[in-house]
């Protein structure tokens, strides 16, 4: 056994290296997108508190009842946000809010194009797979310290952790959503003369659609259960009380901080959730 | 005539290696020989069938026997091994084996619509926008659109239901959504892939007349795929016979049901009620062409009856047991003061006349029945031709 152990392969060095010498040639780069994207997040939240807090609230109120038309839900949405307020964690869940909105924005911005090209190319799901599978599984804080090198302290590493470890979900069922469509509404389409363009926007998208929305859904999801280790890196919002409690061992606020997430997760959710009655294909 | 749609040689092979199948196929190796040897699936073998503008050619046949293969070669759906296909664009004729890909998306917009088993409506579009679907493919606005798809929604009797989503409708419902959209497009030659198989029986027999009714005011070429004799029989102008993927016949309706090629078409005939389908002349003992125009008496021997004709015109007949005989000219409905058997008359009819028809004629009297053609007698039907049809 002891060859095996003896000349240890230097991969953990090789990574750290390759992290060094972009942080030594190439760190222009990462600032510049770290200040742009810090620039857009910081400006969104000072809007978001800039608004009273309750025009926000009524929005959300407006939002669930146009969309489902359920006066409970319209009911629990004012009532836990106006419990947010409440507790005073309305700043870090406007914080939260904007990080969230990002993540999910830019996961759905790469993750739906990439799903579609890979549903219609197999090779390149089969390339992705293992791909997906490292970023879903891997442990958020392995690369968490390579992002803080790149993009410094702040709210872009944790934005970028954050996509990272998002993304998978739309790409998968994007891809699901794409390679589920039934073929006879595909020979439809064709046999009607669609171009391919035709066919990706007038038929292979609206069959995918509630695919793609599961996938935003779970997107929000996983982006507001990785707010607590965007605060480690820095990144204002609800998991900075989160993780002060946890040093200073405060249940109280604790508790109230882990709530508020737990509240804006499920207005989130029931709010983004379409009810899968209406477009059940045959 | 001119045909709307030619298969010349047709061959259609599944699988990715098509020169080595060809070869089997021409050695005259079997469909399982083929898939042994190459794994790949013989669809069609060898087909060559004109259409005629305006006719409705049924392809038929058991699953597996390369009907719908067939079909779904003529918009392109399934891809021509070897041989020529062509069809109608006004007054070209498109080789869709050949072409690019350009020239079939505009004979698929333009040309040729289809309808399909399963309906294959967008579940998320509506009735009015399915419908639509085509005509918004080419690029028409909006509100030229919606005039066209409230004609050809009214076309099917669904204009009520222009906003419904497809689920809310009941089956038949949803195929004459698929067949306004096919429709809607006033492509002149249509596909349609076993579109009443998926519905009740009942749904199906109303949709095959409603299908009848509109192909009189819309005079379409139709190819459509089924496995149903009886339907073959009551729609087709022609039927072709699928078997292993080659035509075993195709001819009219009464040249497969009289006169079956092989032992597979006399199975499917064997099967079929005949009397929705044989029509007098195709069954009736004919009358010379010298008769048919002459004056004087024809006597059918065998019944022991003496027709009297003027230049064709049927103008009285003798029976040899009950003598002269009472002319009942047949329009459609029996007459009602006939009741039980009445052997002292003497039915009359057009000679396209259904042997349903002719089977409540013979129920009231028990003389051969005697039929005409533009008004002159072109034959007559005893007992003998009644028991050769029926068996």
């Amino acid at each position: 056994m002891e060859w095996l152990t003896e000349t240890k392969l230097p991969l953990g060095q090789w990574i750290s290296s390759l992290m060094n010498s972009l942080n030594e040639h190439a760190d222009f780069v990462f600032y510049a997108i770290s200040d742009v994207l810090e620039f857009i997040i910081e400006n969104t939240t000072d809007f978001l508190l800039w608004l009273p807090a309750l025009l926000i609230i009524a929005g959300f109120a407006v939002l669930a009842t146009v969309l489902h038309r359920s006066w409970k839900l319209t009911a629990f949405t004012v009532l836990s946000l106006l419990l947010i307020v409440n507790l005073g964690y309305w700043e870090e869940t406007m914080q939260t809010l904007a990080l969230v909105f990002y993540a999910s924005l830019f996961c759905m911005v790469i993750g739906v194009p990439l799903g579609v090209a890979s549903a219609h190319r197999p090779w390149l799901y089969q390339a992705m797979r293992p791909v997906l599978d490292l970023m879903q599984t891997i442990p958020t804080f392995v690369y968490l310290i390579p992002t803080l090198i790149l993009f410094g302290l702040g709210v872009v590493p944790g934005l970028i952790s954050t996509v990272i470890f998002a993304i998978a979900a739309p790409i998968r069922l994007t891809h699901l959503g794409i390679s589920n469509t039934p073929k006879a509404l595909l020979e439809a389409g064709e046999s009607f003369g669609c171009t391919p363009r035709q066919l990706l926007f007038k038929v292979e998208l609206p069959s995918a659609m509630p695919s793609i929305m599961a996938g935003l859904t779970q997107c929000i999801m996983l982006s507001l259960s990785m707010v607590v280790i965007a605060a480690l890196v820095g990144a204002d919002g609800l998991g900075k009380p989160v993780v002060r409690a946890l040093n200073s061992v405060n249940i109280a606020q604790g508790f109230e901080a882990g709530l508020a997430i737990v509240i804006l997760a499920i207005v989130l959710d029931r709010i983004c959730r379409r009810e899968n009655s209406q477009t059940t294909g045959q | 005539m001119t045909n709307a749609v030619e298969f010349e040689n047709i061959d259609v092979i599944f699988g990715d290696r098509q020169a080595e199948s060809l070869r089997l196929l021409d050695q005259g190796r079997t469909r399982e020989q083929i898939a042994d040897a190459t794994n790949n699936v013989l669809g069609v073998a060898n087909v060559s069938i004109d259409v005629p503008e305006g006719e409705i050619c049924v392809l038929m046949g058991l699953s597996g026997s390369g009907k719908s293969s067939l079909l779904r070669c003529v918009n392109g759906l399934n891809s021509v091994s070897r041989g020529s296909l062509r069809v109608r664009a006004g007054n070209d004729m498109i080789d869709v084996t050949t072409c690019d890909s350009t020239t079939l998306r505009n004979l698929r917009r333009k040309n040729v619509a289809m309808v399909f088993q399963q309906f294959g409506l967008f579940p998320w579009r509506t009735v009015e926008d399915n419908v639509g679907f085509g005509l918004e493919l080419d690029g028409m606005g909006p509100t030229e659109r919606r005039d066209v798809v409230r004609e050809k929604l009214a076309l099917v009797g669904l204009d009520q239901w222009a906003h419904k989503y497809a689920h809310e409708l009941s089956g038949g419902m949803q195929q004459r959504v698929g067949l306004a959209r096919a429709f809607a497009t006033d492509a002149p030659i249509l596909l349609m892939d076993e579109p009443f198989s998926a519905l009740d029986p009942l749904i199906r027999n109303r949709l095959q007349d409603e299908l009848l009714d509109l192909q009189e005011k819309l005079n379409k070429t139709i190819l459509f795929v089924s496995h149903d004799l009886d339907e073959a029989m009551k729609l087709g102008n022609s039927i072709a016979i699928m078997e292993g993927g080659y035509v075993v016949q195709h001819g009219t309706p009464e040249d497969i049901a009289l006169r079956p090629a092989n032992g597979y078409v006399a199975d499917f005939v064997a099967h079929m009620n005949p009397v929705n389908i044989l029509r007098g002349r195709a069954i009736m003992h004919r009358v010379t062409k010298d008769q048919r125009n002459s004056s004087g008496i024809i006597a059918i021997e065998d019944e022991g009856m003496r027709i009297t004709v003027d230049n064709g015109t049927v103008q009285a007949v003798h029976s040899a047991e009950i003598g002269d005989l009472k002319l009942i000219a047949y329009d459609g409905t029996l007459p009602t003061d006939l009741d039980g058997t009445d052997n002292s008359v003497v039915f009359v009819a057009q000679d396209d006349v259904l042997l349903k028809d002719l089977i409540d004629m013979r129920s009231i009297t028990q003389n051969p029945v005697i039929l005409t053609r533009e008004g002159k007698i072109s034959g007559t039907l005893g007992r003998k031709e009644f028991f050769d049809s029926l068996t």
